[in-house]
């Protein structure tokens, strides 16, 4: 698993600069238009500015596109054109190692994103709280979700294209609906139990509570819908993984 | 007494096979590619599984790998069952696969560096492996090269340096020197040929029936997902082909004649539409007269090829 693990990150120590750029640049992006350019025309929310408001859970979404990329075209690669896969599985490493291996870089590459967008929160004069180094962890967990969900994904593609469905049914809804952008405390019922459903939504509310500070009443809840996707969503990954893998 | 005793006890031991298959099936969906095969190899063995393309000859390697779930049979590796204790017996073999699959990511070293680990081998005493199997398969200076600029001769060495990292108990290789220039394939014959001499226990396929020759100490031949044949090459080719060949060109009447000239001779005869075979069991006369007279004639020693080819048929002929 750690073998797996050592495998992918030697290969993008290589490409280091390339890979966080590519990663990176659309939360930043949305950070300065959304926060500096939208931001000075709306009021404060939650006693926080727009751009304080939105800053936590744009770090949740760099972990979320990072390891989504990585889990989807980064390992179909090795899945089908490289057969990196197969290669690995020819020596006493099993489909169930591969696969977790292969999660845990994805969450890896997932926090080292969120990482950079955290330290780089000062410089928009978001300073965060010592909560935040709880964050860590939590960031790490989203990242081993979307790593498997990624994988699920990949388990299943017959091609590339198939990603760009994934990212525009599902990753990019999530980034839209899951309460970065809005309060979701001023929704009504039906449209908070809806966005409720949206995994990212509690990794957004973590993030937000932890980075300044303020635990609210419901984190227990967010931390065990984290914690319990992340699990289930790992374990139909290396289902899937082995059936697509063992003929 | 006791002499003969531990005697005994070292060949039962030893006699233990390597591999041991038997009832072995796969169908991929309601197709059957593999129809219950039987076969066992002995340590120091070297077996070459021969047959046509599509015969299941991957499908059967892929088998024995735990890559491809059996529809039905058993398999027994190192005298233990694979299923339950794949990571156990994965251990100890080496594989060189018929599709490349070597890491483009990583340089030459890297790549058998990486492999190293998956095998759990320390990197120090693994770099000092992955120097000497470079060695061994002429690629010492090309160790920091990345995968991409190696040719299709390199390729396929630092695949079968690869399969050898672990200190395999067991050699599996498919198609080991495909699509390879005389040269590069007569390294790594000669490569192979030492582990093998070396008492490497091996299992080979190849279409090249000159390799299957040197280096198989027994073939097994399958068609269409059964063993149709098995044995030691050259007494087999004795048997079931001959000592030698006769190749007579000429129009198809002109061989029908020649053919019913040769009916009290111990041969056996292959005609195609232009070309007439002659397996020779023993000589006699009337070929003597063949073999001189005739314009168009190649006389050979038989081979592995005439008798995979009598046995699995001369494709040409359906023409
Ligand atoms: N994953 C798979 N799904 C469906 N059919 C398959 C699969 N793998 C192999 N086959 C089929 O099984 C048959 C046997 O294939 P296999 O690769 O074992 O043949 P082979 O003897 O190795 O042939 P070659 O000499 O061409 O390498 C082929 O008809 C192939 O199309
Ligand atoms: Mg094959």
């Amino acid at each position: 698993m750690f073998r797996v693990w050592m495998r992918n990150f030697r290969v993008w120590q290589k490409h280091i600069q390339a890979s966080l750029i590519g990663n990176l640049g659309q939360p930043f992006l949305f950070l300065l238009a959304m926060g500096y350019g939208l931001g000075r025309q709306i009021p404060t929310i939650e006693g926080l500015t727009y751009l304080q408001f939105i800053a936590p859970g744009l770090v949740a979404s760099a972990v979320m596109y990072s390891a989504a990329f990585e889990a989807t075209y980064g390992a179909y690669t090795r899945l089908s054109t490289q057969g990196t896969f197969e290669a690995i599985l020819m020596t006493p490493v099993s489909v169930e190692s591969l696969t977790m291996g292969e999660i845990l870089w994805g969450a890896t590459k997932g926090l080292i994103s969120g990482l950079i967008m955290l330290a780089a929160l000062p410089l928009f004069d978001v300073i965060p709280s010592y909560w935040t180094a709880l964050l860590i962890p939590i960031l790490f967990l989203e990242g081993m979700f979307f790593a498997a969900l990624g994988l699920v994904m990949t388990a299943t593609a017959t091609n590339y294209e198939f990603f760009n469905y994934f990212t525009s049914l599902i990753i990019t809804p999530l980034f839209l609906f899951s309460g970065i952008f809005f309060s979701i405390d001023t929704l009504n019922l039906k449209a908070r139990i809806a966005v409720g459903t949206l995994p990212l939504t509690h990794v957004v509310s973590l993030a937000r509570m932890l980075c300044y500070g303020k635990i609210g009443g419901q984190w227990q809840l967010h931390m065990i819908i984290t914690v319990v996707t992340c699990g289930i969503c790992c374990w139909i990954a290396v289902v899937l993984m082995r059936r697509r893998l063992i003929q | 007494m006791s002499g003969w005793f531990m005697n005994e006890a070292k060949s039962t031991k030893t006699t233990r096979p390597i591999v041991e298959v038997s009832g072995l099936t796969k169908h991929f969906g309601d197709r059957p590619v593999v129809k219950g095969l039987d076969f066992s190899i002995f340590p120091g063995e070297s077996v070459g599984l021969l047959g046509p393309n599509g015969a299941g000859k991957t499908t059967t390697i892929r088998m024995l790998l735990g890559l491809v779930r059996p529809t039905d049979g058993h398999i027994k590796v190192f005298d233990i069952p694979l299923s339950g204790h794949l990571r156990r017996i994965k251990q100890r073999i080496g594989v060189s696969p018929q599709m490349d699959n070597l890491d483009p990511d990583l340089s030459v070293l890297e790549n058998l560096l990486t492999y190293a680990s998956y095998f759990g081998i320390k990197r120090s005493s693994a770099r000092d492996r992955a120097e000497s199997l470079l060695g061994f398969f002429a690629l010492g200076n090309r160790s920091g090269e990345i995968i991409e600029h190696l040719s299709g001769g390199q390729r396929r060495r630092l695949l079968l340096a690869r399969a050898l990292i672990n200190s395999p108990d067991l050699l599996i290789l498919d198609e080991p020197t495909v699509g390879l220039d005389p040269q590069a394939r007569h390294l790594i014959w000669e490569r192979l040929g030492a582990l093998r001499r070396h008492g490497t226990t091996m299992l080979l396929t190849s279409h090249y029936m000159e390799e299957v020759s040197s280096l198989a100490t027994r073939v097994i031949i399958v068609d269409q997902g059964r063993i149709i044949a098995s044995g030691k090459p050259a007494s087999m080719v004795r048997q079931m082909v001959g000592i030698e060949v006769l190749e007579v060109s000429d129009r198809s009447d002109e061989l029908k004649r020649l053919a019913t000239g040769l009916r009290s001779c111990d041969v056996e005869l292959d005609m195609t539409k232009n070309r007439l075979f002659i397996y020779v069991k023993k000589w006699c006369p009337e070929l003597e007269a063949i073999a001189l007279s005739h314009r168009q004639v190649i006389k050979r020693p038989a081979s592995l090829e005439d008798l995979f080819l009598k046995l699995t048929g001369r494709t040409l002929r359906e023409d």
